[in-house]
């Protein structure tokens, strides 16, 4: 039986008159990858933003349902803690420009205003930046601006950066839609260790990255969860006509 | 062939008209600062810089009253309307649309666009007439005046221009949202809001009229910022307006110093803006 971290029940969600989401209903499960998938427009985005409340600061959004992180309602906690403990990856890398590299790993303290001693801060910055494979490349130049690094870097940075503040869940909003093909392969392999200590979201257009890296995938269309299963299941034998027109590329 | 040949020359043609335009453009100010280093280099000496000024007919002295007084007035100025024109500019940059920071908006061209020997007056009753005494506070808080509106401009533009998506990187990790402001926006704009204080620095360094009936003039050095104060600019204006030659002589003088202390405030933010520029 799988470890259910986050349950997603009776959800809806939209901006002011136009509705994005509506009726969600599935599960994120420990230490696997769980692919959100669909086209354009599908409302990937609004539901993984949803996930660490960061929709609800846009004007004039709304939502209904719930959310629960380990059986909490996360819209009865503190958003700075729900947000504390579910990390987020944007789609394009976000480094802080005005920080070292250094900084930026231990954003999440130094932004918090969370003293720490000077070995636990080198601890946690060799650890995070060795889990994204980025120490060997940047161990020399660690108090550069983390904006000198490739495209690639800068993004394996900010997952680190998710990393240190040790979170409960990683989402992972299109992590690789603008990155070139060598750093993209990079960051699948990461997200496959990563899995190992953390659970992870993912949201993906591209159905091929979602069946090299996904264990579940919740397959989105126009608002709604047209079909969500282990990844296995779905890219064999999806039961529902839309997942397999989507699937074989007749629409996208 | 002959047709390319004539493009070729039309363009060059209207290149060099265009260069030519240019630097007549730049004439005006070439022919002023000439002038002014040309009838005022002659009094600047040491003493210039260190003496108080002397009465009609004995020759030497300097504006030390003068310089020390700029410089108080435009740090009270500074001190006053810096932390106002932040709030109000980080205010406006994070609320681009609702019904008050578009009045505030208004409301700031419209105090932009007073003429500063308006706000000299108000400055006047004001600050003046309660205290019964002109005063360096009283022309300090008449330069604050005009200083606001320029700080508050530049502050909201340079703050639009920093990436949402950074905002987003710092809520993400569970940072509040003043503190995102305070030590991820703020600072990503740093060096344009800086830059921003140092431009209206060197505009209110220069203000003569609203001085007049506030800062007033006065011969002697003065600390004290509840009395009348000397500053450049009020010494060039009752110098050259007075009939003595040698008076006029340090009038053209203490207009080539402000013109110096103005273009090093310039300067500075010229460098500031491009050393120290956020790269997103």
């Amino acid at each position: 039986m799988e470890n259910e971290v986050l349950k997603i029940s009776n959800f809806s969600a939209g901006f002011g008159q136009s509705a994005i989401l509506r009726n969600i209903n599935f599960s994120v499960f420990q230490n696997r990858v769980t692919a959100i998938m669909g086209p354009s427009g599908c409302g990937k985005t609004t539901m993984i933003r949803c996930i660490n409340r960061m929709h609800e600061l846009s004007p004039a959004a709304y939502y209904s349902g719930e959310i629960l992180l380990h059986g909490q309602n996360i819209f009865s906690m503190d958003p700075i803690i729900v947000r504390r403990r579910i990390g987020m990856v944007f789609q394009r890398p976000n480094p802080f420009p005005t920080m070292s590299i250094y900084d930026n790993v231990i954003s999440g303290f130094i932004l918090n205003g969370i003293k720490l001693k000077k070995e636990q801060k080198d601890q946690i910055v060799v650890n995070s930046l060795r889990k994204v494979g980025l120490w060997e490349e940047v161990k020399d130049g660690i108090y550069r601006r983390g904006t000198f690094l490739s495209g690639g870097q800068q993004q394996r940075l900010c997952i680190a950066r998710a990393l240190a503040m040790d979170p409960d869940v990683i989402l992972l909003d299109e992590p690789t839609s603008s990155l070139d093909p060598k750093s993209t392969l990079m960051i699948e392999q990461l997200l496959e260790e990563l899995k190992q200590t953390t659970t992870i979201v993912i949201v993906t257009h591209n159905t091929a990255q979602a069946a090299r890296i996904a264990d579940y995938v919740a397959f989105l269309y126009l608002g709604e969860l047209i079909e969500f299963g282990p990844a296995k299941k779905i890219f064999t034998a999806p039961e529902n006509k839309k997942t397999e027109e989507y699937l074989t590329g007749k629409f996208s | 062939m002959e047709n390319i040949r004539k493009r070729i020359l039309k363009d060059r043609l209207f290149t060099l008209i265009v260069i030519v335009l240019s630097f007549t453009a730049c004439i005006p100010l070439l022919a002023i600062l000439g002038f002014i280093i040309k009838n005022g280099i002659s009094s600047i000496n040491l003493d210039f810089f260190i003496h108080l000024p002397k009465p009609v007919g004995e020759h030497g002295g300097g504006i030390s009253n003068a310089i020390i007084g700029t410089f108080i007035v435009v740090g009270i100025a500074f001190v006053i309307a810096t932390p106002l024109s932040l709030l109000a500019g980080i205010y406006l940059a994070e609320n681009k649309k609702n019904f008050f920071s578009d009045v505030l908006r208004v409301g700031i061209d419209i105090l932009a666009s007073i003429p500063s020997i308006v706000i000299g007056i108000i400055a006047y009753l004001w600050v003046v007439k309660p205290m019964k005494s002109f005063s360096a506070l009283s022309g300090g808080i008449a330069l604050a005046i005009i200083m606001l509106p320029v700080v508050i401009k530049s502050t909201e533009e340079t703050l639009s221009m920093v990436p949402d998506s950074l905002r987003e990187a710092s809520l993400a990790l569970g940072v509040p949202y003043f503190r995102t402001i305070l030590k991820v926006i703020v600072p990503a704009g740093l060096s344009g809001i800086i830059t921003g204080i140092l431009i209206a620095i060197s505009r209110i360094a220069g203000e003569t009229a609203p001085l007049l009936f506030t800062a007033f003039g006065n011969p002697f050095m003065n600390l004290n910022v509840t009395k009348p104060v000397n500053t450049i600019p009020l010494v060039v204006f009752n110098y050259s307006t007075s009939p003595y030659e040698q008076w006029h002589k340090i009038a053209w003088a203490a207009a080539l110093v402000l013109i110096a202390i103005v273009f090093v405030f310039n300067f500075l933010a010229r460098i500031i803006s491009k050393k120290w520029k956020t790269k997103f």
